[in-house]
């Protein structure tokens, strides 16, 4: 067993380095200037352009530039920004639980919406309900989300006026940033109506971001559901005369969950995606508005440490689901 | 277990406290497009951190007068000029009180010590505060301020005397610009001391009307209004900055009442807006110009017939139309008509292909020629999109044989190659600073700026001494003649040929009252009522 | 395929057991499938409208019509028949601009699918077919690519490039990687093993022989569909990046940047909006509907 992990690990090593060299080569390779783009139709002189570019480091040779970016990576050190010159990772730390808030309320509305409807599907295999769970599923695999997104809002906030239009409170609420999670501080806060609010302003965000991950679990759901309803075990019981929601919650549920999980797992990197498209249309003030609004401001430092630090979360939920799957399943921890 | 509880409850009594009477005061909600930079004015040159910062937390010695270009006193009641401009005193004003942080606070009211501290900080690089948070000075520097300030000596508590190396006349109207908000000495002294200088520029206390309560990065910024604000408390209560940078999400916003006041709208929604009774459309002449400038450094633009020739060949009022969608004036001065010394007389050049064609043939070009028109791969306010700008005139010009290519790069790349002029012509523009018409006659057309933001590369005699001149003396009057007439110059050889000059239109809700455009194109919310 | 010929055999019970082609035996499965030949006919209603744009399309693509602003669908108020979706900002006719949109989504995901798919299998089959040093380094740049999230890395490649229809395409092939490299190196891998492929080492035959000749074919079927769904995403990576400003420059008529140019209207003129993302939906489930069929008629475990 600890074989199994030290080898996953052991692999994440080469991977981790490859992702630093990636990310500094990429940031480079783009075209422009950041002290211009800082600067504007005003310009800076020459000379005033060469000190900055000391001041930032972009003087010395790229593999120098590269080796203090890792030794200062190791050291959990990200740099700075350009733009505000605040440290990348305090302010990753600040915009990460605005982004986490959002992807779990989706991932908590992907499960439960997806989990019961793949049940469903596969118990009334065959039947319109069944074709109907999957149109609607794949319709929802198949959505543009930047225009779901708009659709949505268009019609319940605009039209409507249900939900709010965008923001993450409603702005007659002064919550104190304790945890930096919306949903908690405003139950600090203690302020009548801050919660729900909160909530309110969580719906739309939350139901676009997580209509990609209700699709995939439906159909993840109901296929494993298929295959174990049809293993030999779940006849007996059924033989044995045992009620048929017994048979499908108990036997057969506990079998089909795990390769369910395991796929919700993998859904991190898709959020983390769709996260950037929700972001922007709802102005939510997450890490994914913050990369892209970074690439286009040359802002070097925060593009470099942010894709990092997703990648390496991505990482860490791959490698943590591999565990648990070998755990689950000593067939995978054994081969190779 | 018990205990812990008994802590919960408390901590949220306490934090009930603090947020209790939340609905009765007053909050006005401004939908910014985007999060400011930082909280030291000083560090930066964008619009969206003054706003946040500068034009509302704020105050410098002199202010601008709101809804004008003019200058007024400010933290300094007034000052005295020596007879050879080199020379200012400032008297400054007594009892105005500095804001309380939660670490920090003041014992004692502004005085020359804030203005000396401010900047000697920014100027001099041996003060212990020069290099802390970077220490880039930008609007310090590009406006000069470093090698035309050579000394400032305090005269007694409340009066304070500049030195300047040479005489300059838009020395006052610099000292209301964002850079030179007065912080506070006692702050940064205690900072210091803690060990902790960088502090400074995120939580500083200042003067002016609002004081900072919290920022959350790209969500929100509040404030609430400063009880011994020197002019007296503000109107309202609290001032909320929510940070919205799509416009129609600000415009949706807007109409569901989530704001109260937003910058930039779309001038595709400009219409529903004027005919929607909750809102108010209010709209000023921006101080801005977009032109395109000829490289007079390159053939075939070395020739004043050539650039006329070009000139006469545009169409203003098509650009007007398509691309400013009638948000635009035609433009036929290097400076905004709201900026004193305009020049009413100056005659632009008509649209008139066919003399156009008659000096391009005199000059030796009867079948015209190729070139290249840069356009900018931004959306400014002077220029809303100038890939279809270059359309046109690509269009006007092939009717007098002139061949243009269109060219773009990256926006650092942009700005970096037109300022080494590499172009053949350049669009590009610009807004004003502080409201000075040197800001834009001898920062985009002087010969000093040859090299750098003078795209024309532009170097006149009779034009650059004229705007030398009107430097040297603090005499409005006089300057106002020297400007005028360096206008009729700058018309008369054709170095640029300027497009438009954009309108400014900012929708609030009609609850709002007292609300005023600020011609430079900041928003202030100390005069604002709901 | 023993297997199948019984369960046919099942279906229709009373004609004896015809042995059916690989070909119609697929064609059997797949045409059982509705939503499966649903997605194929509206693939193929969409392929013929970008091959025949120039014929379909009521109006040109980039004619303004200046007094024809922002014209609603013909069905409502202030509608016209011959802009039946209405038009835009400029006057342009959104319906002829879908068409021509079909065009360059088709190439869009035809040019993405294949260099993918040619990089991927070449790839795959050097990593399974060697192993040892080769398969692990190009194994690693796969981990590395697969640990981005795949727009984030499209965008910055978009950003390298410079924003355009045909760099957009190479980001999308060049995310789209790894998942084909994964798959053929599994299908390669599994094919090695086999009893034919020693054989025909044993007889002598090159490696390039082995791995195009003797394993290639036999690892396609789980590649097509791979392709199919690749299709799918790789309209949407086209789309996102266009919203994002980063696909195609106006005036250009894709999709993506069509709903992003359109976006400042969105409040005056819903249609301007809605009409390209449901042109996007529906193609990209079309290949989504067909792509399940496919897998279900060429992967025998599922056959039931």
């Amino acid at each position: 067993m600890f074989q199994f992990i030290f080898r996953r690990l052991s692999l994440v090593i080469p991977t981790f380095l490859g992702i630093t060299l990636l990310t500094f080569t990429l940031i480079r390779l783009i075209p422009g200037d950041p002290i211009e783009v800082m600067a504007g139709e005003r310009g800076v002189s020459a000379e005033r352009h060469a000190e900055l570019s000391a001041q930032l480091g972009f003087d010395k040779p790229l593999y120098v530039q590269y080796y203090h970016y890792v030794t200062g990576v190791l050291q959990g050190d990200l740099g700075n920004s350009l733009i505000t010159r605040e440290p990348v990772m305090k302010e990753f730390l600040t915009l990460f639980p605005a982004t986490i808030e959002l992807a779990f309320c989706a991932a908590i509305f992907a499960i439960l919406i997806g989990l019961p409807a793949g049940i469903f599907a596969a118990v009334k295999r065959g039947t319109v309900i069944d074709h109907s769970v999957m149109t609607f599923s794949l319709t929802g695999y198949s959505m543009p989300i930047f225009w779901w997104a708009l659709l949505l809002m268009l019609v319940f906030s605009v039209n409507l006026g249900w939900t709010p239009v965008s923001g993450r409170i409603d702005v007659v609420y002064w919550i104190d940033d304790v945890t930096g999670f919306m949903l908690i501080d405003s139950l600090l806060s203690g302020e009548e109506g801050a919660f729900a609010s909160a909530v309110s302003h969580l719906i739309l965000p939350s139901i676009v971001l997580g209509t990609i991950p209700m699709a995939v679990i439906a159909r993840m759901t109901r296929s494993s559901m298929l295959e174990v309803l049809s293993e030999d075990y779940i006849r007996t019981a059924r033989a044995k005369g045992i009620a048929p929601w017994r048979v499908i919650v108990i036997h057969a549920l506990r079998n089909a969950l795990i390769p369910v999980i395991t796929v919700i797992g993998l859904q991190v990197g898709i959020l983390l995606s769709g996260a950037i498209l929700t972001e922007t249309v709802f102005a939510w003030p997450g890490i994914g508005k913050w990369l892209i609004e970074s690439i286009g401001r040359r802002d070097y430092p925060v593009v470099q440490g942010g894709i990092l630090i997703v990648a390496c979360i991505i990482i860490v939920v791959n490698l943590l689901v591999d565990i648990t799957y070998g755990i689950v399943n000593p067939r995978i921890r054994h081969s190779r | 277990m018990k205990k812990g509880l008994a802590k919960l409850t408390l901590a949220l009594m306490a934090a009930g406290a603090i947020s209790t009477s939340a609905h009765a005061a007053t909050t006005l909600v401004y939908c910014s497009e985007g999060s400011p930079e930082g909280f030291n004015p000083a560090f930066y040159t964008a619009g969206t951190t003054f706003d946040a910062t500068s034009k509302n937390m704020f105050n410098r010695l002199v202010e601008f007068k709101l809804g004008t270009t003019e200058t007024e006193p400010g933290l300094a009641t007034s000052y005295d000029v020596s007879s050879d401009g080199l020379e200012y005193t400032f008297h400054l004003r007594k009892g105005v009180k500095f804001h309380t942080s939660k670490d920090f606070t003041p014992t004692r009211d502004f005085n020359a010590d804030d203005v000396i501290f401010t900047f000697d900080r920014q100027g001099n690089k041996d003060n212990p505060y020069h290099a802390v948070s970077g220490g880039s000075y930008e609007y310090f520097t590009g406006m000069g301020m470093d090698t035309l300030i050579k000394k400032i000596e305090k005269i007694d508590d409340y009066t304070v005397k500049f030195i300047l190396t040479k005489p300059e006349a838009p020395f006052i109207a610099n000292l209301a610009m964002d850079f030179a908000s007065i912080f506070s000495k006692e702050q940064a002294d205690a900072y210091m001391k803690a060990g902790t200088p960088e502090k400074l520029d995120i939580d500083p206390v200042a003067t002016g009307p609002f004081q900072k309560v919290q920022y959350q990065k790209d969500s929100l910024i509040r404030y609430t209004a400063f009880k011994d604000y020197w002019q007296g408390k503000a109107k309202i209560d609290r001032l909320v900055f929510s940070i919205t940078p799509d416009a129609s999400v600000r415009y949706a916003k807007l109409k569901a009442g989530e704001c109260d006041v937003m910058p930039y709208p779309n001038p595709a929604d400009l219409k529903q807006m004027e005919a929607d009774p909750n809102i108010n459309l209010m709209s000023q002449e921006g101080l801005n110009v977009g032109y395109l400038a000829f490289n007079t450094q390159k053939k075939p633009f070395t020739d004043v017939r050539v650039r006329q020739a070009l000139s006469l060949a545009t169409d203003k009022s098509a650009i007007i139309d398509a691309v400013f969608q009638g948000a635009g004036k035609a433009a036929k001065n290097p400076i905004p008509p709201t900026m004193w010394s305009y020049n009413k007389n100056v005659v632009d050049y008509p649209y008139d292909p066919v003399k156009a064609k008659k000096l391009l043939a005199e000059a030796g070009y009867p079948d015209g020629f190729s070139t290249n028109i840069w356009a900018m791969p931004v959306q400014r306010p002077y220029n809303p999109n100038a890939r279809r700008m270059a359309e046109i005139m690509q269009e006007d010009w092939s009717k007098i044989g002139v061949k243009a290519e269109i060219v773009s790069y990256e926006w650092g790349e942009y700005l970096n190659r037109s300022k080494k002029g590499e172009h053949d012509t350049v669009l590009l523009g610009w807004t004003g600073d502080n409201g000075d018409p040197d800001n834009f006659l001898y920062v985009l057309l002087g010969c000093d700026a040859v090299g750098g933001s003078n795209r024309a590369q532009w170097c006149n005699e009779e034009f650059n001494n004229l705007l030398l001149k009107a430097k040297q003396t603090s005499d409005k009057a006089e300057r106002t003649k020297d400007y005028e007439e360096a206008q009729v110059v700058f018309k008369r050889e054709a170095p640029w040929i300027t497009i438009a000059h954009s309108v400014v239109y900012e929708p609030i809700r009609k609850e709002v009252k007292g609300y005023k455009i600020d011609p430079l194109g900041g928003h202030y919310f100390y005069n604002v009522s709901k | 395929m023993t297997t199948s010929t019984k369960t046919s055999t099942t279906d229709i019970p009373l004609t004896a057991p015809v042995p059916m082609t690989p070909l119609q035996e697929f064609w059997h499965y797949f045409s059982s499938n509705k939503g499966a030949v649903a997605g194929l006919v509206v693939i193929a209603i969409i392929c013929f409208m970008a091959v025949f744009a120039n014929f379909v399309a009521p109006h040109s693509p980039s004619d303004q019509y200046r007094d024809a602003l922002l014209l609603p669908p013909a069905w409502l108020d202030g509608g016209n028949w011959s802009f039946v979706l209405g038009t835009d900002d400029v006057g342009r006719d959104i319906l002829s601009r879908l068409i021509y949109g079909s065009r360059l989504s088709i190439a869009v995901g035809l040019v993405a699918v294949t260099a993918s798919l040619i990089m991927g299998i070449l790839l795959g089959l050097v990593a399974g077919y060697f192993r040892g040093m080769i398969d692990t380094a190009i194994m690693r740049i796969v981990d590395i690519m697969l640990a981005m999230p795949s727009l984030l890395l499209a965008i910055a490649i978009v950003a390298i490039l410079g924003p355009s229809i045909v760099n957009a395409a190479l980001a999308i092939s060049i995310v789209s990687l790894p998942h084909y490299v994964r798959l053929t190196r599994a299908a390669t891998m599994a094919e090695m093993s086999r009893d034919y492929v020693t054989s025909s080492r044993v007889i002598g035959a090159s490696p390039l022989r082995l791995m195009f000749v003797c394993i290639l074919p036999n690892c396609l079927a789980p590649l097509i569909v791979q392709a199919t769904l690749g299709f799918s995403s790789a309209i949407l990576d086209m789309a996102a990046l266009g919203f994002l400003g980063l696909g195609a420059q106006p005036p250009t008529p894709e999709w993506g940047s069509m709903l992003a140019d359109a976006l400042q209207f969105v409040q005056r003129a819903w249609w301007v909006v809605t009409f390209p993302g449901l042109m996007i939906l529906i193609t990209v489930l079309a290949f989504n509907l067909m792509g399940d069929g496919l897998r279900d008629a060429l992967d025998p475990k599922l056959k039931q």
